[in-house]
């Protein structure tokens, strides 16, 4: 098939349509206004509906609803706006609903800026919102990759009747690139649970998170950890390019790997062999690539633009056994590759360049 | 044969809504007897009076009164 | 032997969670014999609030949903933008519709959605406690306005019907009172009015139903009713709001 060029918000628009979603849900935000303004032009035509919300909570719980119904349904927004989304992302989770919540992230805390970040990681990996749960989150790197993630992302959600999220940087849904628009199989969730007025064909069905029993609630909090233990042995996902003989790993995910790979490009003209760990899903995270790296590998360097949020995960997965350290920009600066690599100068002890 | 009231004594609260609002004031809260919950239940004390205007299980707010008309 | 009331068979056996003489069970009675009169209880959707009705799916014998405080009109319009064809209806306290949930009731009859709104202000958030709501009267006490409401503090109490009646897409809306069986009636009425409204296509329908907390209000339940219409009824005067669906 042909390649068209799009950007990154418009490919997850139409991979939704093409995916089946039946209901979208958003309210303006910078950067990601081209995903609801791509609905409100498009959905009519495939047989969806799209509201603009009036409010980040509302679009939200308009998704639970949909999702009840058993309608293929997703939001979007950027890393304001999805703080808001939390009530309603905990109220979905624990009531075992599916459905795809983007967030094409900006700058923070507070307004921050609209300049793209990562300082979002910490609230898409650790849940979000209150209590115990977890949402599968995808962390696309180019153009292609959103459009093939989003089908992904609508098939993990039905399929484990969990929230799933695909969480990018600013500059992914705005940048350009040739993507193929392959429309595939979807998974066909059963829908004899939903909430879907059917009742004169099958008992009533109800949904809630709510219980007022300790005994109960443990329990389907356990039931649901079960169901993330399937998730994290099914679904992790991750590109390890560290090969025997690299002397670093460099974790880094989402756009800033592609400039992780200029930097390991710059510094194998020097000699230095460095190697890529992109996790491609951020929870799980996929840790168990840390348990068996190269004997070479003597270093892990976590590169992330933030403070420094991805890079407790890898110490998590590293647990000791190698130095993890850490670079970062935040606010809406972009690292270079020459910055990169002259931190795994420092690292080895070499001068920068 | 009179009309009939049947008062499902485990669903009656004993919020007194039913005899407060009888026309006929033939509905007391029994005081001898407790039910299932705690409470003293609804009791008709003169079912011959009963016009079965339902207006008592209309108040009812847990639908524990059934009212049926001698036809 | 004819039946001349019983239970509906649009509630379901589960016992109510209401504290005695409370106003809810009343309403849930007319909201399920409706649907059971209109023949919609397979096809409906019900969305519970969060608050003293919070457990109303345990209730109605259709489909339920609980939804986060004040979120419900979002919820509903989430389920029946979706699915055109089906009845869906909000059951939401003073508490979520008129002090956490106001945008989103706002904007729901702003959308024009055709969904039922079943709004039970009884001037008190009552799972809680009894705390001061935006409908508590002036001067009435509650565990957070234990002096009485102070109209320099808390302001006068938010009259919902007149707020959301000029609303454009507002098509019906009507406040009641369920203290005595001719209100009852009046209610059930317009309750039948607000689903009818839904099954034709008309839009946003909304009934305000003055409702007893006795035990938030400190009262007896017979007293409680006394006090929706010596109390409540001066300040929110009964009636249509706005008509404009016409005849169903």
């Amino acid at each position: 098939m042909a390649k068209v060029l799009m950007k990154g918000n418009d490919a997850i628009s139409e991979a939704a349509i093409q995916a089946g979603c039946k209901g979208f849900f958003g309210y303006p935000i910078t950067p990601q206004n081209e995903i609801p303004e791509y609905f409100s032009r498009r959905m009519e035509e495939a047989g969806g509906v799209f509201i603009q919300a009036e409010s980040e909570v509302a679009a939200i719980n308009m998704v639970y609803g949909a999702a009840a119904a058993g309608v293929r349904t997703m939001t979007t927004s950027s890393s304001p706006g999805i703080a808001l989304k939390q009530e309603g992302i905990s109220f979905i989770a624990g009531a075992d609903l599916p459905c795809v919540i983007v967030n094409v992230s900006r700058c923070g805390p507070g307004l921050g800026g609209i300049l793209p970040a990562q300082s979002d990681y910490f609230q898409a990996t650790r849940g979000g919102g209150h209590g115990d749960y977890y949402t599968p989150v995808f962390a696309p790197s180019n153009v292609q990759e959103c459009w093939d993630m989003v089908f992904h992302a609508f098939d993990v959600a039905e399929k484990y009747r969990t929230p799933t999220m695909i969480l990018i940087e600013g500059m992914l849904g705005q940048m350009m690139e040739p993507c193929e628009m392959t429309k595939r199989p979807t998974y066909q969730m059963d829908k004899s649970w939903c909430v879907d007025g059917n009742a004169d064909k099958r008992p009533r069905n109800t949904i809630t998170s709510l219980s007022l029993y300790a005994e109960v609630l443990e329990q389907m909090n356990i039931d649901r950890f079960k169901k993330y233990e399937e998730i994290a042995k099914n679904e992790t996902m991750v590109d390890n390019q560290v090969k025997d003989g690299d002397e670093v790993a460099i974790v880094a995910y989402g756009t800033p790997s592609r400039i992780v790979l200029n930097a390991i490009e710059e510094l194998k003209a020097d000699g230095i062999k460095a190697g890529l760990i992109r996790p491609i899903t951020l929870w799980p995270f996929p840790s168990g690539e840390f348990q068996n790296l190269p004997s070479s590998v003597k270093h892990v360097l976590a590169a992330e633009l933030s403070m420094g949020q991805m890079v407790e995960d890898v110490r998590l997965a590293v647990n000791g056994k190698l130095p993890v350290h850490f670079y970062g920009r935040t606010g809406g600066s972009i690292f270079e590759p020459v910055e990169i690599a002259n931190k795994v100068r420092e690292i080895l002890g070499k001068g920068a360049k | 044969m009179a009309n009939l009231v049947t008062i499902t004594e485990s669903m009656c609260k004993g919020c007194a809504l039913c005899a407060d609002a009888c026309p006929k004031n033939i509905l007391e809260m029994a005081k001898d007897r407790v039910n299932n919950k705690g409470y003293h239940p609804a009791t008709c004390i003169n079912m011959a009076a009963c016009t079965a205007c339902a207006i008592c299980a209309k108040m009812c707010p847990d639908s524990a009164i059934r009212v049926e008309r001698d036809a | 032997m004819a039946v001349v009331y019983e239970k509906s068979r649009g509630l379901t056996d589960n016992p109510l969670t209401y504290c005695p003489g409370c106003s809810h069970g009343i309403v849930h009675k007319l909201v399920a014999e409706t649907l059971v009169e209109l023949d919609i209880l397979e096809k409906t959707i019900a969305v519970a609030p969060v608050g003293c009705s919070v457990l109303a799916y345990e209730f109605f014998n259709c489909d339920g949903i609980q939804a986060a405080h004040g979120r419900a009109p979002a919820v509903a319009a989430g389920i029946k933008r979706t699915n055109t064809d089906k009845i869906v209806f909000t059951y939401q306290g003073d508490g979520d519709l008129a002090s956490i949930g106001t945008a989103e009731i706002i904007h729901s009859a702003h959308r024009g959605d055709n969904i039922t709104v079943i709004f039970i202000n009884n001037a008190i958030y009552g799972m809680t406690g009894g705390q001061m709501a935006p409908t508590t009267l002036i001067g009435q006490k509650t565990s957070t306005s234990p002096y009485g409401r102070k109209e320099e503090q808390a302001g006068r109490p938010l009259l919902v019907s007149e707020m959301m009646a000029p609303i454009p897409n507002a098509v019906y809306i009507e406040r009641t009172s369920v203290h005595d069986v001719a209100n009852i009636n009046k209610t059930k009425k317009a309750i039948k009015k607000a689903f009818e409204n839904q099954i034709n296509n008309k839009g946003f329908s909304m009934v305000e139903i003055l409702a007893s907390c006795p035990i938030g209000w400190n009262v007896s339940p017979v007293d409680g009713n006394k006090f929706i219409k010596e109390g409540l009824m001066p300040y929110y005067p009964l009636g249509v709001y706005k008509d404009e669906g016409g005849e169903n």
